[in-house]
């Protein structure tokens, strides 16, 4: 006579392995590998930390995909320790796992005995409206929204090409906004940079970028940073971030970023912007060229038209910030093509945008090489910034 | 006869043109005939060994001519040459 399924499962049970929640939380974080195999909307309202999601009904096609190594530990739980137990007896007698546990109690007991869980983001009500506009394009939508609030971004520099980039990252939502900038609002700023104002000359442009972000959009969070970049701080400010945004105005902190942001991995947007013409690119480190594989070394001092004051249209720091404010949405959601190893040209006197590839360089000083061979010392190798400015004359 | 587009660090040098046309067969060629029409360009596009200056790239149609045959590569009629040093304006 069969078994009732009572029965079963204690039978079950008695042919694998369990643990119990404490021993469990002492292993979260140290590469056990923790599967999640309730329903996808049972794992939406919260799950351990760290954990993987395979509903139970997908175990056996997709457990390769979650766990390759069969030899890896698995601890597999659900809501009480029941589908859990019954995942894990498929793992080890029919598919030869070694080392699978279904956790006692499940995420219930978890909760009980006062273990933290992770709550994926959900939108606010008010979120749905601010965004609504993003949700309805398929490319974004609900999940492409919740990727930016979760996003992190660095600006370098709070300036004409950061103004836009911010001002409009921040109305997108995107949720961690860094700024780096060590200046204060001046005058003759405020024929480009929009997102400072004239009640505000003197102040610190982090301090004014946090005001103008805040008040378009209370969801974005500002981190100031009120330096210069350089050799000694870089790594410490770079770490950490998704994506930075590099509106950088000369040619030694554009060789350290990029030195920095290869061995961090860090992918970069960068324009540059002079007169009428505009440059756009991203460097994502290792995926495509890197800013040495483009220019491996700097032009000399005369003809880098970068240390003094040099005329810009007003409106072209606009035009090239929001194309790089573009291509990190782009960059967030997942979507379209990316502007990695294109280099393109925007001439606005010309009303033309002309298309270059660029291409790794087998031989980069930088990305020809593993991250972690890179040393402290090697970074930003280039001539000393004030006295290749003092050569321009 | 090639167009080349010239950027603007080396505008001053062609009397201000964005865009110059200039003959040759080869990019190396075509190069030569815009410093010989203007001068100033010389010291800017090419090195004491007569090769390109690492820091200027050159670019025929949208390809690298170092990724092509360098300055020996051919260009035909109507091709167009892009001049491309590093720009590091941000502000």
């Amino acid at each position: 006579m069969s078994p009732s399924g009572a029965e079963f499962i204690r039978q079950v049970k008695a042919q694998v392995a369990e643990i119990d929640p404490s021993a469990v939380h002492e292993l979260v974080g140290n590469g056990v590998a923790i599967v999640d195999v309730r329903e996808t909307e049972e794992f939406a309202t919260g799950h351990l930390p760290g954990a993987r999601h395979l509903p139970r009904g997908y175990l056996e096609s997709r457990i390769e995909g979650v766990v390759p190594d069969r030899d890896q530990r698995v601890i597999l739980y659900c809501a009480s320790g029941t589908r859990s137990a019954l995942a894990a007896h498929t793992l080890t007698h029919d598919l030869g796992y070694q080392r699978v546990e279904s956790m006692t109690g499940g995420i219930t007991l978890w909760k009980d005995r006062g273990y933290l869980v992770d709550v994926p983001q959900t939108l606010s009500a008010e979120q749905r409206e601010r965004y609504s506009r993003h949700i309805l394009i398929p490319e974004i939508g609900e999940s492409g929204q919740r990727k930016l609030l979760e996003a992190r971004v660095l600006l370098l520099g709070a300036g004409g090409l950061g103004s836009p980039t911010a001002l409009y990252l921040a109305a997108a939502g995107v949720g961690t906004l860094g700024i780096v900038d060590n200046d204060v609002v001046d005058l003759s700023n405020l024929q480009r940079q929009v997102i400072h104002s004239t009640d505000r000359i003197g102040m610190p442009k982090v301090d004014s970028a946090e005001q103008s972000i805040k008040a378009l959009n209370p969801d974005v969070e500002v981190v100031k940073y009120q330096t210069r970049l350089d050799a000694s701080n870089i790594m410490e400010i770079i770490a950490g971030w998704d994506i930075i945004v590099d509106g950088v105005d000369n040619f030694p902190t554009r060789y350290l970023l990029n030195d920095a942001s290869v061995r961090l991995q860090i992918p970069v947007v960068s324009a540059s912007i002079l007169g009428f013409d505009g440059q756009l690119s991203i460097f994502k480190p290792y995926d495509g060229p890197c800013y040495r594989c483009l220019f491996p070394v700097p032009p000399p001092a005369e003809l880098a038209p970068s240390c003094g004051a040099n005329g810009v249209l007003g409106v072209l720091p606009g035009t090239m910030g929001l194309l790089q404010a573009t291509e990190v949405v782009k960059l967030i959601v997942g979507a379209g093509e990316p502007a990695i190893g294109r280099l393109l040209l925007y001439d606005a006197l010309a009303a033309t945008l002309t298309e270059v590839k660029v291409r790794r360089d087998p031989e980069c000083a930088v990305c020809s090489r593993p991250p972690d061979s890179i040393r402290d010392e090697e970074m930003g190798v280039f001539p000393d910034y004030e006295a290749f400015c003092a050569a321009a004359g | 006869m090639a167009t080349i587009k010239i950027p603007p660090v080396l505008r001053a040098s062609v009397g201000g043109e964005r865009e110059v046309s200039a003959a040759g067969d080869s990019v190396g060629e075509v190069l030569r005939s815009l410093v010989e029409d203007h001068p100033a360009t010389a010291t800017q596009l090419f090195g004491d060994d007569g090769e390109l200056n690492r820091y200027v790239n050159v670019y025929l149609n949208d390809e690298d001519v170092r990724v092509l045959d360098g300055l020996a590569t051919t260009v035909g009629e109507g091709d167009v040459l892009v001049i491309l040093p590093a720009m590091a304006g941000g502000r």
